[in-house]
Parts: C-alpha cells; structure tokens; sequence
C-alpha cells in the first residue's frame, strides 16, 4: 500500500471484494434492477413498529445474508465499518449490536459505502485483520421525517428532488481471493459550491463528484477510457447531467462509459421519482447486488466507482447553510 | 330538500369556487416559484389575511365570495382579526388578547382534537409515488 | 467559461440546468381543487343558514367540517395523494391547515403521546397559529388606540 499523487492509495496486493449483499425495499423492487437484488421487500416497516426499527432490521439482515453468502464463520471477520444517515449512525449500531464483531461506526452521508470499502481495504491489507466487513443503509421513510416532513404531509416533490432508497447493502473485503479487486482507492476532499437547496442534492454534490474524479486521473495517469464503467453514487439525472458537463470543460470526456446508481435503480417514467434514487443504500445496494453481479460475471471488468454525499443535516439547512458535498472513489478491477 | 336546493344562491357559488381557485393558485405560483415551504406558505397566508382583515379590506372579499374567501387560510387570519376588533368593541383593551383566538377556537379545537384521534387510530404509510 | 469559477456562476449554471415545475399544470389543479373544496364549503354554510344558524356559527361549522374531513383522509393515508397532485389547492384551505397538524401527529406516535403526538404535532402547524394570534393581537391593540 502506498500513496500515489495528491489523494490517492495504490493497493500493492490489491485486497478482494470476497462477497456482498443486498435488501431493497418495494419501490426499488419494482425497479429495473430489481432481479440482482438479494430480498425484496413487501412493505417499508419489514413487521417492525417504526421506521428506525426497520432500518435497522434491514442492515442487520443485509449483513447476515452476506456472512452466511461468503461462507466466512462471523468469528473470523475481524472488524465490521457499517453507517448511516440517521442521527448518531443509529441504524448501523441498533442493527448490528448482537453481531459481534469490533464495529468502527461511519458517516459520510450517502458516501458512507465507498468509504467503507476504503477503510475495510486498508485494514484488510495492512494486515491489521483478514477478512473486514462494510455496509450502509438507508430508509425513505426515516429520511423523509428526519430531514424533510411527515409522510403524510400532502406536499409536492419538486422536479429537481431525489428519492431515497430502503435497502442496504453489504461487502466482506479479504486479504487474499480471486477477485474483483480494489486497486486504489481516492479519498475525496470536501467540496462546497454555495447550494443551498436541499432538494437539489445532485448539483450540490457534482463539483465534490467532479473533484475527486479528476484528481484520481491525474494520481493515477489513467483516463476514462480506462474504465469499462464509471460510476457514481446518487447525483440523480440532474446531477449526472452537470458532471458530464464540467467534466467536459476540464478536458475528460466520460459521457459513453460514465453512470449514476441514482439513475439506474428507479425508471424514471414510471415510478415517479423525479430526479432520481439517492442515500446512503442507493450505491450500496446497486454495487452490492448490480455492478458486483456485472464483475464477478466478467460483464464489466474495471469499473470506478464514486460514492457522493451531502455532508447536511436539518439544522444547518434551517440556518440557511450551504451544502458541503464529498466523493470518494475507488477502482475496482477483475 | 326541493325547497333548499332552489334556494341556493348559485351566483353566490360560482364566485366562491373562482375566488377560492384564484387564492390557491396564489399559494401554487408561490411554492413553485420561491421555494418555499409548506409552513411558510400557511404563514404567509394567515398573516395577510389578518392584515387584510385589520385594514377593513378583506370583508368586502367575504361578501364577494362568501367561503371561498373564509375557507382559505386568509379567511383565517381575516376571522382572528375581525374577532379582536369585536372584542376591543366589547371588552376594551383586554379584548385584543380575547376576541382572536375565540373567533377561531372551533378551528384550532377541532384540528387538535381530530389530530389525536387520528395518531391513535391510524399509521403512516408509505407514499406510492 | 468554467461554470465552477465562482459560487454566483455555479448556482447559475445549476438554476439552468435544473427543470422547472410544471406550473400551469399545478396552478390548473390548484386552482379547481381549492375552489371545490371551497364551494364544499359554500354549500354545507348554505345548509345551516337554511336551518336558521347565524353566519358566524355557520363559519365555525364549516371550518370543523373541513377539518374533520381532512384529518379523516390524513388518517386513511388519502390526503397526501390530494396534495400532492393539487398543491396549494388542498394545503391554502383549511384542510391544508388540518393536515400539517394530524400528519406529524401521525408521524410521531412513534416518540409516544405526550413528547411525540402531544408535542411534535405543531411543528408544521404551530407557526401558522403563533403569526395568526399574534397579527391579530397586534390588529385589537392598534384598533384600540385608533379607536
């Protein structure tokens, strides 16, 4: 391991992303991904009596089923990175309280997933532990009444708004396998361009997307054609649109090969989800069941995948703040 | 209920339906063009409808438009105003505390009062859309 | 030009690229939506003037009959689809009123009913009523010293 360029880690023995699991909830079941997706759910609460509890119950589950998926007995996972955009990460320590292995809790807003992954590698090859679990969640409802208004609220979304995913999504990250293997991993800087719509989280987000993007270029020497895809984690079709865009002025040209999870988990025309998916389970669940399913079927076989957050919460957005955007990304190659 | 349905005033109606109409798309050009809130809009609207009401304005609307302009939420803030002028007539200065909140108590009891009710008998459900 | 160079230039760019709402669409809907519910309005007042109510109990009615029905399709999760298809047709009218407070007592019965329902009920609701009563206070005092 060691570092290359301004932001970036080279993995020397790339660690391998062993297994991963996925939980969606009915909306995104009914989306055109739907099929990868480990459980689908029929309703939001999962039997649970509040939101919360069904967050929790969902990243619990995701990373059982990933556990039991990897064949790995639960002893033998040597540090678990979970988080969450709930207050305090409490979906991720509520839920994975009886698991029993050493937990470092994560925020990085929907971002939580790569960063996970940058963190579960690093363990993983510094020989601080084998075999490191990451994962994340998120729940529209539990979202939507921490951040924005009761449910039953009778308002309208506006175009620009994102939806936020139920699921989680869950990776085993191991020292030694066959692959896909993460072979850099570029931590991101936080961005913030003066956005202050909170229903606008894609153009808030795409400057940071953008920055790390191009600084993971320049560290690495590769270009996007390097990529068979890249993809980034929910800047929603908006967002998508104006990294395309700044990309194109600062000379790199991603639009044949670039993606947003945002984009590919919901169908735009008919769930009505205006600008797109977003949350913390958003990239989480489209790599852990999607993409992982493209690479291990050697569909895809380098791909770059950048997670975006929001770094936001109700308060500051009430005091008039503007929205600090964050993007981490990583390579991962078969 | 021959006898009622003849005596409707339906003039009277159709103001009410195009006046009520033309204050919700107010509201609509208000949300869709600032940004604002929902709260911020009930805000809005009650506090106009109070100065209205206070400069004498607002209940020639009311003869106007009969509930199309006291259901919405100018009719209100327009009712909070009418009943403090009423009670300062009453009572005197004390009365500008009073007749306010006791013109719209109905209002504010009921929507407290139903929206107990309703926690105890129903949960959020997801939005489909 | 470089859209990133400055904050201003960046929300410009974003304002542009960002799709506007529909806004003759949703002022149609607001528009037919609000002026039923207040012709709803119009009639049941008809009807207690027929039975020989005065107009002020007749407002008061009106007003606990709209509330009541709102709170009733808030409660059967009916009234969000309303508004979110008429906007400020269903939320200008009282009902939008009734709404905002029997939605987050809804929500919050998960927090318990007193710190949950009892207290998270305004807090969509609880501005309207402190700038309601406070104008109109403000309204009586000045209407008592002009007076």
């Amino acid at each position: 391991m060691e570092k290359i360029g301004n932001q970036t880690i080279k993995f020397n023995s790339p660690p391998t992303i062993l297994n991963t699991a996925s939980i969606v909830g009915p909306k995104e079941s009914q989306g055109p991904l739907s099929k990868y997706f480990d459980k689908c759910l029929e309703d939001e609460f999962w039997g649970e009596e509040t939101w919360e509890k069904a967050e929790s119950k969902i990243i619990k589950e995701t990373v059982n089923t990933v556990i039991s998926k990897s064949g790995i007995p639960t002893n033998d996972i040597d540090y678990c990175f979970a988080g969450d955009l709930l207050n305090q990460c409490i979906s991720s320590s509520f839920g994975l309280r009886e698991l029993n292995i050493p937990f470092l809790g994560l925020f990085g807003a929907c971002s939580t997933f790569v960063e996970g992954m940058i963190m579960a590698s690093i363990f993983a090859e510094s020989n601080a532990g084998n075999n490191c679990l990451c994962a994340a969640s998120s729940h529209f409802c539990s979202a939507e009444k921490q951040f924005r208004f009761p449910l039953e609220l009778g308002n309208q979304r506006p175009p620009t708004s994102q939806w936020t995913v139920t699921g989680a999504g869950a990776a085993i990250i191991s020292k030694t396998g066959v692959g896909p293997f993460i072979t850099h991993a570029t931590v991101g800087k936080i961005v913030d361009m003066g956005i202050k719509d909170s229903n606008n989280m894609g153009a808030a987000m795409a400057p940071a997307a953008l920055d790390t993007l191009i600084t993971h270029f320049k560290d690495t020497g590769r270009n996007p054609s390097y990529y068979d895809a890249i993809i980034t984690g929910d800047l929603g079709h908006i967002g998508k649109e104006i990294l395309i865009e700044l990309a194109q002025t600062k000379g790199y040209n991603i639009k044949s090969n670039y993606n947003d999870c945002g984009v590919l988990i919901f169908d735009k025309n008919s769930q009505d989800t205006h600008s797109g998916g977003s949350g913390c389970a958003c990239c989480g669940s489209v790599f852990s069941g999607y993409l992982f399913n493209q690479l291990k079927d050697k569909k895809l076989k380098k791909i770059l995948l950048i997670a975006t957050g929001a770094l936001t919460n109700a308060t500051t957005a009430q005091q008039g703040e503007s929205i600090p955007g964050i993007a981490h990304a990583v390579s991962i190659e078969i | 209920m021959q006898d009622f349905i003849q005596n409707i005033d339906y003039m009277q109606l159709l103001y009410c339906f195009i006046t009520g109409g033309i204050i919700c798309v107010i509201g609509q050009i208000l949300i869709d063009k600032t940004k604002l809130t929902p709260a911020r809009i009930l805000v809005i609207f009650v506090t106009v409808g109070a100065i209205l009401g206070g400069l004498g304005i607002y209940q020639y609307l009311v003869k106007f438009a009969g509930y199309g302009a006291t259901v919405p939420l100018t009719g209100f803030g327009y009712n909070l105003a009418k009943g403090a002028k009423e009670a300062v007539d009453q009572y005197g200065f004390v009365g500008a505390f009073i007749g306010g909140t006791k013109a719209a108590a109905g209002g504010i009891a009921a929507a407290v009062f139903f929206g107990y009710i309703a926690s105890l008998i129903s949960k959020p459900k997801m939005k489909k859309q | 030009m470089d859209p990133l160079e400055t904050q201003s230039q960046y929300q410009n760019y974003v304002n542009k690229k960002s799709p506007n709402s529909p806004i003759f669409k949703n002022c149609f809907n607001a528009f037919w939506v609000g002026g039923l519910i207040c012709s709803i309005g119009q009639i049941i007042g008809e009807v207690c003037k027929y039975n020989g109510l005065d107009i002020q109990l007749s407002g008061t009615i009106v007003s606990i009959i709209l509330i009541g029905l709102s709170a009733f399709l808030t409660a059967l999760n009916i009234f969000n689809k309303i508004g979110k298809f008429a906007g400020a047709g269903s939320l200008v009218p009282i009902t939008g009123f009734a709404n905002s407070i029997v939605s987050p007592a809804m929500e919050y019965k998960s927090e318990g009913y007193v710190m949950g329902v009892g207290a998270k009920m305004f807090t969509v609701a609880g501005p309207v009523l402190v700038f309601g009563i406070s104008s109109s206070i403000l309204v009586g005092i000045i209407y008592f010293i002009l007076t």
